[in-house]
Formats: structure tokens, C-alpha cells, sequence
């Protein structure tokens, strides 16, 4: 078949054919036909729609970070004020406390003194009862003792204890006397 | 398909049988109708055209006529074509007006593409762009667009301007360089447009050829062995090559067509 056809005159390759040339300016209309009014609107469709959707999704992620930003902020506002707070609270504590023990300690005071002063009155009390009893019952013993000794009795009660309360006054008068020469 | 349409040379000729090396030639990129529809007959690369056609549509349609926000496989693929396209092209080379020209520029380069990539693809094993009617169609749809463009954008007067006169320079050199770049803008550009992407894609399936029917050529004999081991290591090498210019080629069709646009769409100083 080839050696045939080789006998006629090859049409020349750098030549184009009508029909040919034809037949590529229809498949390119076609193909670009396809292209400019279905396939290439609906990928760029597409693509727009991604592009959207990939900002958008910035978009959300930014929002969210500047709402966690907010609410770390608000968290560290709270935290601040609940320190300021405590420290506050703290200090009245603290400042109670000082008062309370002053309170205690002025109480405490007083209570001491009371108890020294009642103590004090207490002891003048059995001190002066001790004194009197004790003037009495010498009183008592140096009269009998006189009795014995001189035989008569000398239980006539008020002469008696005019002697005896003479006598011990004077015994005091003494003792004073003794004390302030001591001074 | 009968052997004729898929190899292109004498199958039962092998080195020392005296029948001579059947070496690739013009008859390579003559084919006999595969079909015929009514009267009109099919030959092989129309039939590729047709095909490029539809593996095109059909691949694009399959990834961008639902199109899902969050893509799946084939949709991520296709995207990052597409926006190789558009932003790798069209953006690049015209700047923000080129938005309107991407459809144009996408369809060019898969169109280009695809019809380069058949001559690596068993079977086909020929680039429907060596056959220069279709870069011609191509390059006449650019030539229209870029003409199209550039009147409706600066007018008549303007437009011509825009095609003839560049700016900036000494008035003397106007008297030469006029007449040349209206010769260039005009009738330079869709040739060479043309011819190059059919002159690389030509050229790339003669060496194939060369190497494969080599390959072939040379087998049998134990010498033969090694130059026919040889010839397949460079058809694998070649056919690598290829791959890369078939891309290439797309690539720089498309890129100079956006080019154009962008003179076209350019403001008179």
C-alpha cells in the first residue's frame, strides 16, 4: 500500500488542507464552547465559594480568639479584684484582731486590779477582825494570868477592858513610836 | 485499524536483506481514510483531533461540572491545571484584564496539549499537531482575536498605531521600523505561531520514527543485536524528550498567544 501511494507525488507536509483546518476550528469551537459557558463559570463558581468559605473561616477564628482574649482579660480583672480582696479582708482581720486584744488586755487590766483591790480590802478586813480578836483574846489571857498571879479576880467586864484597851493602846503608841524612831 | 495506519514503514525489511533502510518520509504523515462519515473520509489525525476533543471535554467535565467546594481527586487535578493556566498564564502575562481571556487560553493549551501528547500514546503514536492544518486553525483563531482586539480597544487609527508604531524611540528609526513591525504583528507572528508548533512536533515524531523503525531494522542479527539495543535506548530517551517538548510547545503557544492579547489590550502612549 505504502509503495503504491509512493509512486504519486506526496502532498507537501508544510501545506494545510482546507478540511483539516476546518475540522480544528470546529473541535476548538467546541471545546472552547464547553469551557467559556459551563466548566469554567462553575469551577470559578467553586473556587470563589472556597475562598469565601476558607475567609470566613478566618474570620470565625479570629472572632473566637478576640472573644478568648475578652474573657482572659475578665478572668484576670476578677482575679485582681478578688486579691485586692483578700488582702483587704486581711488587713480588717488584722486589724480587728489588735483591737480585740487591746479590748482583752485593757479588760484583763481591769480585772487584775479589781481582784488586787478586793484582795486588798479583804486582807484589811481580816487583818482589823484578826487584830480585834486577837486584842480580845490577850485581853482575856493577861486578865486571867493577873488573876492567878494576884488572886483576885478581876472579871468586872468594864473595868477590865478599859485597862486592857489602855494598856494596848498604849503598847501601840509604843510600837508607832518604835517604827517612826526606826524611819 | 490495518498495520498501514498504525506503522508507518515496511514491517519485513531487516539489516543484510538488501532492502535498504526504510527511512521515515513525508509518506509518514499521509494516512488512508480510516472511515468515512457520508462522503467525508477519516483519516488518522482527525480522528485524534476528534479524540483529544473528547478526552478534553470529557475529563473537564467529569472534575468541574459539579463542582465541590472541598475537591476530590480528579477536581484537585484539573484545578491545578486550570490555575496553571489562569494565574501561571494568563495572569502572569496579561496582568488582572486577562480574566476574560482565560476560557481562551485554557482551551488552547489542553487543545494543543493533548493533540501533541499522541505521539507517545501506543497506538496512536503520532501527533496530530504535525499535521500544520491544526496548528493553522489555532493559529488563525489567535490571529483573529489578537487583530479583533486590538482595534476594538484603540481603534482604527489606534490600532494601527498599536501595530506598527512601538513608542519611545527616535523619530528617524520610525521610516524602517514601521513597516517592519506592521509586517511582523500582521503576518509574522501567526506563522511563526503556526510553524513552530508544527515544525517541533514534525520533527519530534522523524527522530521517533527514525529510532523506532531502526530499532526494528536492526534486529535479528547478532550484530544488529547491539545497534538495535542502542536505537532503543535512545526511542526511550526520545520519547522522554518529547513529553517535555509536547508541554513545552503547548505552553509556549499559549503563552505567546497571551502575549498578544496583552499588546492588544495595551494603552496608546
Amino acid at each position: 500500500m505504502l509503495m503504491q501511494l509512493a509512486a504519486e507525488e506526496p502532498q507537501s507536509p508544510v501545506v494545510p488542507v482546507v478540511p483539516e483546518i476546518v475540522i480544528g476550528l470546529i473541535c476548538f469551537g467546541i471545546i472552547f464552547f464547553v469551557f467559556y459557558k459551563k466548566l469554567l463559570p462553575a469551577i470559578n463558581k467553586a473556587l470563589d465559594e472556597r475562598r469565601e468559605a476558607i475567609e470566613g473561616g478566618m474570620e470565625k477564628a479570629e472572632a473566637t480568639q478576640a472573644e478568648a482574649r475578652q474573657t482572659l482579660e475578665s478572668y484576670k480583672e476578677q482575679l485582681a479584684e478578688a486579691r485586692h480582696e483578700a488582702a483587704r479582708l486581711r488587713q480588717e482581720a488584722k486589724e480587728q484582731g489588735a483591737s480585740l486584744i487591746a479590748e482583752m488586755r485593757e479588760e484583763g487590766q481591769r480585772q487584775r486590779e479589781e481582784i488586787i483591790a478586793a484582795g486588798h480590802t479583804q486582807i484589811e478586813a481580816d487583818r482589823k477582825q484578826a487584830a480585834e480578836t486577837l486584842r480580845q483574846d490577850v485581853g482575856k489571857l493577861a486578865v486571867e494570868l493577873a488573876g492567878r498571879l494576884v488572886g483576885e479576880s478581876l472579871e468586872d467586864h468594864a473595868r477590865q477592858s478599859r485597862t486592857i484597851d489602855r494598856f494596848l493602846d498604849e503598847l501601840e503608841a509604843k510600837a508607832q513610836a518604835g517604827t517612826e524612831a526606826t524611819r | 485499524m490495518s498495520n498501514d495506519q498504525v506503522l508507518a514503514f515496511e514491517t519485513d525489511c531487516h539489516l543484510f536483506d538488501d532492502c535498504g533502510f526504510p527511512a521515515p518520509s513525508e509518506w509518514s504523515f499521509i494516512f488512508e481514510p480510516l472511515f468515512t462519515i457520508g462522503s467525508f473520509e477519516v483519516n488518522k489525525p482527525m480522528a485524534l483531533v476528534f479524540l483529544s476533543t473528547f478526552i478534553i471535554i470529557g475529563f473537564f467535565w467529569a472534575a468541574f461540572a459539579k463542582p465541590k467546594v472541598v475537591p476530590g481527586k480528579l477536581q484537585l487535578l484539573a484545578e491545578v491545571l486550570y490555575d496553571f493556566v489562569r494565574r501561571g498564564i494568563a495572569k502572569e502575562t496579561i496582568g488582572k484584564k486577562g480574566e476574560p481571556y482565560v476560557p481562551l487560553l485554557v482551551s488552547l493549551f489542553f487543545f494543543v496539549w493533548i493533540m501533541n501528547i499522541w505521539a507517545i500514546i501506543p497506538f496512536a503514536q503520532f501527533p496530530a499537531t504535525s499535521i500544520i492544518a491544526y496548528p493553522a486553525a489555532l493559529a488563525l483563531i489567535v490571529w483573529c482575536t489578537y487583530m479583533y482586539l486590538t482595534f476594538k480597544n484603540n481603534g482604527l487609527v489606534g490600532g494601527i498605531r498599536n501595530l506598527c508604531v512601538p513608542s519611545g524611540l527616535p523619530k528617524g528609526i520610525y521610516v524602517i521600523l514601521t513597516p517592519i513591525e506592521f509586517i511582523s504583528a500582521v503576518f509574522i507572528r501567526p506563522l511563526t505561531l503556526t510553524v513552530r508548533l508544527f515544525a517541533n512536533m514534525f520533527a519530534g515524531h522523524l527522530l521517533l520514527l527514525v529510532f523506532i523503525i531502526g530499532t526494528w531494522y536492526t534486529m535479528g542479527t547478532v550484530v544488529g543485536t547491539f545497534y538495535s539495543a542502542t536505537s532503543l535506548i535512545m526511542t526511550l530517551l526520545l520519547t522522554v524528550f518529547e513529553m517535555f517538548i509536547q508541554a513545552l510547545q503547548a505552553y509556549v503557544f499559549t503563552v505567546l498567544t497571551a502575549s498578544y492579547i496583552s499588546q492588544a489590550l495595551e494603552e496608546a502612549h
